[in-house]
């Protein structure tokens, strides 16, 4: 919904260092840095849908909080919706949505329904529309049956639910969603997912998130970054990262005892650690079960996954 | 009950004091009491904790996006449960003690409205003292010391413990000097009905007084907080 073709987000060399302090012997204490964004630039436009991947540690919360004036940059500049977050945050706040999937933000002991008209007070929404957003993401995210629930009683798939509505009932411009689909079932992700296309279908809403699933990014974003180790290692759309990255898949094998390198029919050996090796193969021309089966044939196996995509990228990128 | 205890123990003390101590007669001292009892409650008297436990989780991060301002929010919060237990766990001490003894209570209207906007101002100063110790949390992860170190010297200067007027004159000139006596002596006194005419706007106001400069000092450390400091948590 926003009217002009100022960016959602302008992040321009942005920098957040933690110092933290841990101890070393009786009274000395070491004072480390820890860069938990190291210099991260990116341009997000009104209306475009972005995934932001990365490893646990990586940067993706910090950089979050720092989107939405929670956490003042050590460094660079940072505009949110033409904003500088940290010294407007309360402005902001009324101008974009926020869930951080680990958190809530309704009332414990409230029902769903309470909730809801509690942040229609904060929000100083107006009335009519208040409603009219109530009743369809009611109906969009199917939350009729728990309305009444207190937040205390939900599942997490249910709270989830109206977490997201709680984050959008007051029309923002941007959502910011830190692991929206964080421990939900395939119904519930299924749910968030077609809401959240929906959303940015019919109203333009511009929608920023993080997530450890490549899966959510596939069917939402047309657009990914990740980052690794503080500094954005890839950004691009996500057609082009599939073709790039995609048809190759890594399988891990635990051998028993340390052995030279498998030769398996179809596939390389990347990396030999003692027992463990890596085995790299073509999707389109091998599958995964032939390479499990000629990997079982070659030798005695304590344990085997194959690690997907991305984390192919945080290898390359690290 | 606890205001029992208390009351027993300033009769001893008026009585060891020839039926008369500072002034204060064993009706003051019992009224006392239990009006300080019924104040406990709701000025938070207790400790206050629930702002620390955020930040030590992290939850905080849902309070500073909301486009609220953090120290309204909270004293919104404050005021409403701070009514409630005005009304449950306030009134019953009084009730329970005017059974067994002869209480003093004010005698006019006005000494009434006096008290009444005296426990407001108490309540909101007992406020602004604990959101201050609570942000303490976002600089020693463990502030529940500091609310302790608050409850304990509450009780003692605030006359929690024995009436302020008890002190030999320096330590009550002290005690009088720190906001705490504004929480529980000075809304106490004003019942007592010794704040008459305009003393009665002079004890207002210096509690007011505090109540702004408490507040303020809140401000400062969130702002400082917000800037400088750390959100715990992914
Ligand atoms: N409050 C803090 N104090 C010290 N270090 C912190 C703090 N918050 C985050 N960090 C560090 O900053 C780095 C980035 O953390 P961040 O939470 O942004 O990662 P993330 O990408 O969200 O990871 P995850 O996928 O696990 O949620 C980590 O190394 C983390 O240890
Ligand atoms: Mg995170």
């Amino acid at each position: 919904m926003a009217s002009t073709d100022q960016p959602a987000i302008v992040a321009d060399h942005l920098e957040k260092t933690f110092a933290v302090r841990h101890r070393a012997g009786r009274l000395r204490r070491h004072r480390i840095e820890v860069r938990a964004v190291d210099g991260v630039s990116f341009r997000v436009d009104p209306g475009e849908m972005v995934g932001y991947l990365g490893p646990n540690g990586a940067g993706k919360s910090t950089t979050i909080k720092m989107l939405t004036g929670i956490l003042t940059p050590s460094g660079g500049s940072l505009a949110t919706l033409g904003l500088d977050p940290t010294r407007h945050r309360t402005e902001l706040a009324q101008r974009i949505g926020v869930v951080f999937g680990q958190r809530t933000q309704l009332w414990w002991d409230l029902p769903l329904a309470d909730s809801f008209e509690l942040l229609h007070h904060v929000y100083r929404t107006d009335r009519r529309r208040h409603e009219e957003n109530l009743g369809s993401f009611v109906e969009l995210l199917d939350m009729s049956s728990f309305m009444l629930t207190p937040v205390r009683q939900l599942s997490l798939g249910q709270r989830m639910r109206g977490e997201l509505t709680a984050a959008l009932l007051h029309d923002p411009a941007l959502v910011v969603l830190d692991e929206p689909t964080i421990g939900l079932d395939i119904v519930s992700k299924l749910a968030v997912r077609e809401f959240l296309v929906n959303l940015n279908r019919e109203r333009g809403t511009t929608v920023l998130l993080t997530t450890h699933d490549l899966d959510d990014v596939e069917h939402l974003c047309q657009r990914m970054m990740i980052i690794d180790h503080g500094r954005v290692i890839h950004d691009g759309g996500v057609a082009e990262f599939k073709s790039t990255y995609g048809t190759h898949r890594t399988v891990v094998v635990d051998l028993v005892d340390a052995a030279p390198p498998l030769d398996v029919l179809g596939t390389m050996v990347t990396r030999v650690d003692g027992p463990r090796q890596r085995l790299r193969f073509d999707r389109s021309t091998t599958t995964a079960a032939q390479v499990i089966a000629g990997i079982v044939e070659e030798a005695a196996i304590s344990d085997l996954s194959i690690e997907d995509l991305v984390r192919q990228v945080y290898d390359a990128g690290g | 009950m606890f205001g029992y205890l208390r009351a027993y123990i300033l009769i001893g003390v008026a009585a060891a004091g020839g039926g008369e101590v500072a002034g204060w007669d064993e009706g003051l001292m019992v009224t006392f009491a239990f009006i300080t009892q019924s104040l406990l409650a709701g000025t938070g008297a207790f400790g206050e904790q629930e702002l620390a436990e955020r930040i030590r989780s992290g939850d905080v991060v849902v309070d500073l996006y909301r486009p609220v301002d953090v120290q309204l929010w909270w004293l919104a919060s404050w005021s409403g449960r701070s009514a409630y237990t005005f009304g449950s766990r306030g009134i019953p001490p009084m009730l329970l003690g005017a059974v067994v003894f002869d209480l003093r209570v004010p005698p006019d209207a006005a000494t009434w409205i006096v008290f009444a906007l005296s426990v407001v101002l108490a309540s909101g100063i007992g406020f602004a003292i604990r959101f201050a110790a609570n942000l303490v949390a976002f600089w020693l992860l463990d502030s529940r010391g500091v609310d302790q170190l608050v409850t304990l010297v509450l009780t003692f200067f605030g006359g929690l413990l024995v009436p302020i007027v008890l002190f030999p004159p320096w330590l009550e000139a002290v005690a009088r000097l720190l906001p705490f006596a504004a929480m529980a002596q000075v809304p106490a006194e004003v019942f007592l009905g010794l704040h008459p005419g305009r003393g009665a706007l002079t004890a207002l106001a210096t509690q007011l007084a505090w109540f702004v400069a408490l507040l303020a000092l809140g401000r400062v450390m969130l702002g400082a907080a917000t800037r400088k400091v750390v959100i715990q948590g992914g």
